[in-house]
């Protein structure tokens, strides 16, 4: 489903990726794990079509990002993007203006099961409840890619389960779905495979299954022996 | 159902440790439907996929079958069951074992113990029907 061959971005002088090739097929759920400025959100950005590369190619669907790919991707971005002034349920309408695979039923179905009034404004939602509405809305898309940027980034551990239960109960089993994340305790036992990645470069493509099975060990305790300072 | 993961081995043996131990202990009977791949996956919190090789294995050693559109169902047991309390008694001693190493005691010094520890119980058991008898 997706393809990176010798993908190469740089920021000024900066290497954020350097020579960077990976695949990853439909229907499984991929970890991208890696430090701080590892290149992790460089690559999601990319592949959302946010960013252009110096050199390489990127292909999801056999087709160059563009338009074409945007229309099957739903991107979580990082950082909080939804507009404090708009209620939730603009939000919802602007999805659904946006993108056509945005089914409103599921969206509202979430949110009510969250107990989140879609009058609210997002300003008076609370931290963990913004970013639980922003995952709705990604995960309401029936996309082909899901990239999810560090979708457990601010919130306690209860909503951290409810953010895996939700990407579980709504990914389409046709899709691939790229997480990235340092809290690799919390979501190893949801993921298929997973990616190291260090200053920019592809350490380790492994399935998890094999990684507890020959190192004995957590992908945890592996990501800790690997990226030890 | 209790779904805790250790960081040892991959989920999918854990996972069928799991309903093993519930078919030997009869919480799971000969018969009954299981839920759904997804169901299930949701439940325990881990990958569709991760659930479905789970099951597929288990119905491999013949301990759950599908069928076609009905779904999957506990198998009938007869041995399975006397063989699945034989194989999860085994792994309980294994466990002991060597848990008893770890704490430096050779199988001898364990064996000894256990039978001081058996002969003991059956002394207290010994004398508390005796003391029901005098009263």
């Amino acid at each position: 489903m997706i393809q990176c061959e010798h993908v190469k971005k740089e920021y000024g002088r900066k290497t954020a990726l350097a020579d960077f090739s990976a695949e990853f097929e439909t229907g499984k759920i991929i970890g991208l794990l890696g430090p701080n400025g590892s290149g992790k959100t460089t690559l999601i950005k990319i592949l959302a079509g946010l960013l252009t590369t110096e050199e390489g190619v990127v292909r999801i669907d056999k087709k160059p990002i563009g338009v074409d790919t945007k229309r099957i991707v739903s991107y979580l971005p990082e950082r909080p993007y939804l507009s404090s002034a708009f209620r939730v349920k603009d939000i919802i309408r602007t999805f659904e203006e946006f993108y056509e695979d945005f089914d409103k039923s599921v969206a509202e179905q979430m949110l009510q099961s969250l107990h989140i009034d879609t009058k609210s404004r997002i300003a008076s939602l609370s931290k963990g409840n913004r970013e639980k509405v922003q995952l709705v809305m990604v995960m309401s898309r029936r996309a082909k890619v899901y990239l999810l940027d560090e979708p457990m980034g601010g919130v306690d551990p209860a909503a951290r389960d409810f953010i895996l239960k939700t990407i579980l109960n709504n990914y389409n089993e046709e899709a691939c779905v790229l997480i990235s994340t340092h809290l690799i305790s919390d979501v190893e036992k949801i993921l298929d495979e997973v990616i190291f990645i260090k200053d920019g470069e592809l350490v380790l493509h492994e399935s998890v299954d094999r990684i507890r099975e020959e190192e004995k060990k957590s992908v945890d305790a592996l990501f800790r022996e690997v990226f030890a300072c | 159902m209790d779904w805790k993961f250790t960081d040892d081995a991959p989920i999918y043996q854990q996972i069928m440790n799991i309903m093993k131990r519930q078919i030997a202990s009869g919480e799971l009977k000969a018969g009954q439907k299981l839920s759904s791949v997804r169901e299930l996956a949701l439940e325990a919190g881990v990958n569709p996929n991760t659930m479905q090789k789970a099951l597929a294995e288990l119905e491999r050693e013949g301990l759950v079958y599908s069928q076609r559109t009905a779904g999957r169902f506990v198998a009938e047991q007869g041995d399975i069951r006397e063989g699945l309390q034989e194989e999860l008694m085994m792994e309980y001693v294994d466990e002991f074992l060597e848990k008893m190493m770890k704490l430096g005691f050779s199988v001898d010094e364990v064996i000894d113990l256990l039978q001081k520890k058996a002969e003991k119980r059956q002394r207290r058991q010994m004398r508390m029907t005796e003391n029901e008898r005098s009263e």
